[in-house]
């Protein structure tokens, strides 16, 4: 089953912090939402650390950021 | 091209860039005009602003510092070239505010910034090393709230015209710097005859170094706070990567300018009030923390159109003004009598005040 965090509107560190709380849970896929391109290098770089492969795409001025692992 | 650029600035190499350049910028700045272990300050610019405004009456500190102006404007530039101007607002900005008013009174009760924290240890003054122990001891006790569910809650999306108010506000800010207007006879705008707030770098030096800094800043998202909760809070050293750099390469850059000068007693615009330094600093890093940024990168989000970042500045402006009208802010040794300086006893039970706030801020706002 999919995981969704809606982290638009937060500012780091908390999509951060959200998408680890989803990733420690281990319902994967997780699909994040952002809105700033920093959240976005931050929420891959994050992931990315913990050993997850991130795809991310542009929905128009927003982000969805899909984690597997 | 430009997402690759994108990725070249988010990582490792581009965040130890921008530490290279304040690093080297700042130290020349200084050899060109601006004041001692001050090449830039973030806190004792926006300080000097309102004194030339006549937010407060300290005559040696009042100027209107270009790269402020050029801090926010760069950061404008680069996020309307990379598609990242996003007018957004609405996340608690009456807390923002109020975070700024401590952050810096915070901050000048230590004399300093981050940034300036850096640059001081970096110039061999000793004293920043209470500076920076405060910083990290306030982020890590920002960092417990985090982990325990405090946050800012969402901004949202908002009107363009939004966005653009503080880069206006600071094209509003360089006329004044410009044409300096006298709005009544012995009245603003003020620029100071001595003191720190008469030393400055040549206007279009300090424009051109401000937005270069601005834009890189605005493209790696620097911020000296962060580097230390990234750390704390994630093992995360990719933000710190760059604060390392601006140490380095300022102390070198010092070296080779012959600006660095060891020691505790008579440092330059400091005091060696260590309890003071330290505690000033606790309230500063733990306003930042709550805050999410240091006050460079609330300048460079305010100029990528983040309303909330812009409240927090003003916050800061406005402290500034308290600082000094309420004589909070620390007073330099004074190497002709020899004696140590500090902050009064006001500024003592403001910063304890700062400390009370910035504690009830952070146990009241979780998320249960």
């Amino acid at each position: 089953m999919t995981t969704t965090v809606d982290a638009r509107g937060f500012s780091c560190p908390q999509p951060v912090i959200m998408t680890r709380k989803a990733i420690q849970a281990g319902e994967f896929p997780i699909e994040v939402l952002v809105e700033t391109v920093t959240s976005r290098e931050n929420v891959r770089r994050a992931s990315e650390k913990l050993g997850c492969q991130v795809e991310a795409e542009e929905m128009g001025d927003e982000f969805k950021l899909t984690i597997t692992k | 091209m430009s997402e690759k650029i994108t990725r070249f600035f988010a990582s490792r190499w581009g965040i130890v860039l921008a530490g290279v350049a304040i690093g080297v910028l700042a130290p020349l700045l200084q050899k060109v005009g601006n004041p001692p272990n001050m090449g830039i300050c973030v806190a004792c610019f926006e300080r000097d602003i309102a004194g030339a405004l006549g937010l407060h009456r300290a005559a040696v500190v009042q100027y209107i510092r270009p790269e402020i102006i050029a801090f926010v404007l760069g950061a404008t530039i680069a996020a309307l070239l990379f598609r990242e101007f996003k007018p957004r607002a609405g996340s608690v900005p009456i807390v923002r505010f109020v975070l700024g008013v401590f952050a810096m009174i915070g901050s000048l009760a230590f004399l300093g910034c981050p940034w300036r924290a850096l640059l001081r240890l970096a110039g061999g003054d000793l004293n920043a090393i209470l500076g920076l122990a405060g910083l990290v001891t306030g982020v890590t006790i920002g960092v417990q709230f985090l982990k325990a569910g405090y946050n800012l809650g969402r901004s949202y999306k908002t009107y363009p015209v939004v966005g653009w108010i503080m880069p206006v506000i600071m094209i509003g800010l360089l006329l004044l710097r410009i044409f300096r207007p006298q709005f009544s006879e012995g009245g603003p705008i003020f620029f100071s005859e001595k003191g720190p707030g008469s030393l400055y770098a040549p206007l279009l030096i300090s424009l051109g170094a401000g937005l270069v800094i601005g834009f890189l800043a605005q493209r790696t998202r620097f911020c000296t706070m962060g580097s230390i909760r990234d750390v704390i809070l994630m093992g995360d050293n990719h933000l710190i990567s760059g604060i390392g750099a601006l140490l380095v390469v300022a102390f070198i850059t010092n070296l080779i300018l012959g600006q660095v000068s060891f020691g505790f007693f008579g440092q330059p615009v400091a005091h060696s009030s260590h309890l003071w330094n330290f505690l000033g600093m606790v309230l500063a890093g733990l306003a930042f923390a709550l805050a999410g940024g240091c006050p460079g990168r609330q300048l460079f989000l305010s100029g990528e159109g983040d309303g909330d970042a812009g409240v927090f500045v003003l916050g800061m402006i406005v402290g500034a003004g308290f600082a000094h009208n309420f004589a909070l802010a620390g007073t330099p040794d004074s190497v002709a009598n020899g004696t140590v300086g500090g902050i009064s006893p006001y500024g003592m039970a403001a910063v304890i005040l700062g400390l009370v706030v910035c504690l009830v801020i952070g146990f009241s706002m979780r998320e249960k």
